[in-house]
């Protein structure tokens, strides 16, 4: 969702949307743990300020890819999250009618196109929307965001590629967060820094804190300008760490548990509210609300997907074809 | 009618549908200098290098980037310069552009037109002659169409681009320079009907592109020993018209099925199956298939017209079928 200006108070509504985000994705943990919500699950919960400070630089009419772990870019491009977690409990009220599910979130109306189980699998689409949009010459951008396990497809480096000869108004937005499912990025890749692949292509590219909210805004914002000018595509590779296991019920034993200590001290949700705090822009109680808020927001949430109908079973091998 | 050559019919369709509707546009390797085989020859000076658009050698992404532009309101007209190559884009075409209708619960569609050549002809070896059609019609969400003769090309590639899912529209090389009537301004032809190519009373010869002339030429000379056949051309594998294959084997209680594609497997498998289950109590002799051995398709030419289906094997299989083999 975009935000208009930025002022001290916008920091307060972006910290409103990351909460959102962790309370929503903690709510569908806790129904999971329940057995309320089954399949396969991946979390963002650590890296919401790569969704949040990237989707507030973007216009309702821009588009966004996602992945597997994408519940939060929905939300931060504006889908509603009682459609959105009535279709991860796999209902009827659900954007996609519960043929999706987690890991194929579709939000079209809020320019959310969709995400996929095919890690990297998005990044072609975007290029796709990407140039749909440079032909109809609305200035909008595509948004396409991986981890970086997508870094060593082949997909994605013919993407870079294309995107680059063309100069397509597309970002690469690349959640480093370490990981490739159980495995550290360097056991896959010599290579440290994924933007030094968009270099090589040309591209323009940087590295940020991706925990740090107001150091992807900056990139973000950067990124979308150089787009919107039609000077082609960017690459922001932000550096963060998902504080859960690759999937719900990972117990994620290849991680030390130092590591993870060191991540929630960066956890980017408390330094927005620390800085927030030290500025005397927001005050303890204001925090608090903002956290009940959204803890109240996700329990509706889940109230609303629990008590929806499941899809009919006619609905099995309806919507197969567009006809 | 104009004649015209299955190559020719295909390159005018595209020219009709772009001039029509300025969201088709072309991807494809050397699609702006014509293609290997001229199909687009033209398009890139007449259209503009912006919707006839030269891509890399990178079929995986060019499908995902048509996808992507479909969902973003483009209708692309992909061009696969060889079947053997759509395995690298089987992924987008599997995963993507046959599921995200379903997946998103009708929130997105997919009008996408994949351009596909296929088959045996000159001896060019395993990696640019297979017929990977009975693939394609294995994944909900994607219509697959294989036409014999330029007019049917040419109506349903109009019916392609119109339509508002994927579908991969397979071209037979062999069929390239072939030559035949074609109408001219609307004549679609519908994805989901066969056609009656020849009548007849005592046999059901079911064949798919360019087996269509084999079965055609197999008809005739059968027709010399008092044996009438009639040939269907099932046009578009899926979705398949099993009715008029059905309402044809009701007549002549005999069906033998034709295709280039290894055996195994292939599309004829399914007809038998869905015919079977049709037509069962009509049929007086098994259903035989006529098709290529379960083995790559060999580079010696001496080894490719042994691989390839002919004449003289469907004439065997009519006879077998009628118990006269």
């Amino acid at each position: 969702m975009p935000v208009k200006k930025d002022t001290p108070k916008t920091l307060v509504e972006l910290l409103r949307r990351m909460w959102l985000i962790r309370a929503f994705e903690e709510k569908v943990s806790e129904l999971y743990a329940a057995r309320e919500i089954v399949g396969l699950l991946h979390l963002g919960i650590g890296q919401e300020a790569v969704a949040v400070g990237t989707c507030s630089r973007l216009r309702n009419d821009d588009y966004v890819f996602g992945g597997h772990r994408s519940h939060g870019h929905a939300i931060a491009k504006g889908a509603d999250i009682n459609r959105l977690m009535a279709e991860i409990a796999g209902r009827a009220s659900g954007y996609c009618r519960g043929k999706g599910g987690s890991m194929h979130i579709v939000a079209a109306e809020a320019g959310f196109i969709t995400a996929t189980g095919v890690v990297g699998g998005t990044i072609p689409l975007a290029l796709g929307a990407a140039f749909a949009a440079k032909e109809r010459k609305q200035r909008q951008v595509a948004v396409v965001f991986f981890g970086d396990g997508a870094g060593q497809a082949g997909h994605f480096h013919e993407s870079l590629n294309i995107a680059s000869l063309w100069r397509l108004p597309v970002i690469f937005v690349c959640e480093n967060n370490g990981y490739a499912e159980f495995t550290p990025l360097s056991a896959h890749t010599k290579i440290e820094r994924l933007a030094q692949h968009a270099k090589t292509y040309g591209i323009l590219a940087s590295t940020v804190d991706g925990n740090d909210l107001l150091a992807v805004c900056r990139a973000m914002s950067k990124a979308v300008e150089h787009c919107r000018k039609g000077q082609g595509p960017v690459f922001v590779e932000c550096l963060t760490h998902r504080m859960r296991g690759h999937y719900e019920g990972d117990p994620a034993k290849y991680r030390e548990l130092s590591q993870l200590a060191e991540w929630k001290k960066k956890d980017p949700i408390a330094r927005v509210s620390r800085r927030l705090k030290s500025k005397k822009i927001t005050s303890d109680k204001e925090l608090e609300e903002l956290e009940n808020d959204a803890r109240a927001r996700a329990e509706r949430a889940a109230e609303f997907s629990l008590s929806s109908p499941w899809p009919s079973n006619e609905e099995v091998a309806t919507q197969v074809t567009a006809d | 009618m104009p004649e015209q050559t299955f190559l020719d019919a295909i390159g005018a369709a595209l020219a009709e549908e772009m001039n029509r509707d300025t969201s088709v546009y072309l991807f494809g390797e050397d699609v702006a200098l014509g293609g290997p085989f001229g199909v687009t020859k033209g398009r890139g000076e007449k259209f503009g290098a912006n919707r006839v658009v030269n891509t890399p050698i990178s079929e995986a992404t060019v499908m995902g980037l048509a996808i992507g532009a479909a969902t973003a309101g483009l209708r692309p007209v992909v061009e696969i310069m060889f079947i053997d190559f759509i395995t690298l884009a089987m992924d987008q075409l599997v995963n993507h552009a046959a599921k995200l209708h379903y997946m998103s619960g009708g929130q997105l569609k997919i009008p996408l037109t994949v351009r596909v050549q296929c088959g045996i002809s000159g001896a060019m070896g395993a990696h640019h002659s297979q017929s990977l059609e009975a693939w394609l019609t294995h994944v909900p969400g994607l219509k697959v169409v294989m036409p014999s003769n330029p007019a049917d090309a040419r109506g349903l590639l109009k019916s392609a681009i119109r339509d508002d899912n994927p579908v991969v529209f397979i071209e037979h090389r062999g069929l390239y320079w072939s030559r035949g009537q074609v109408p001219e301004g609307e004549a679609m032809v519908p994805i989901g009907k066969a056609s009656v190519a020849r009548e007849g009373k005592d046999l059901t010869i079911v064949a798919l592109a360019n087996m269509l002339g084999a079965a055609l030429a197999a008809a005739d000379e059968l027709s010399g020993s008092g044996i009438s056949v009639e040939v269907i051309d099932p046009r578009s594998l899926s979705p398949l018209d099993i009715e008029t294959i059905a309402a044809s084997v009701k007549k002549t209680s005999r069906l033998v099925i034709v295709h280039e594609a290894v055996e195994q497997g292939g599309i004829a498998a399914e007809i038998i199956a869905q015919a079977q289950q049709a037509v069962f109590y009509y049929l007086d002799s098994p259903i035989l298939r006529v098709a290529a051995p379960l083995a790559p398709v060999p580079a010696s030419p001496a080894l490719e017209k042994r691989f390839v289906p002919d004449k003289n094997r469907i004439i065997h299989a009519a006879h077998q079928a009628l118990g006269k083999a």
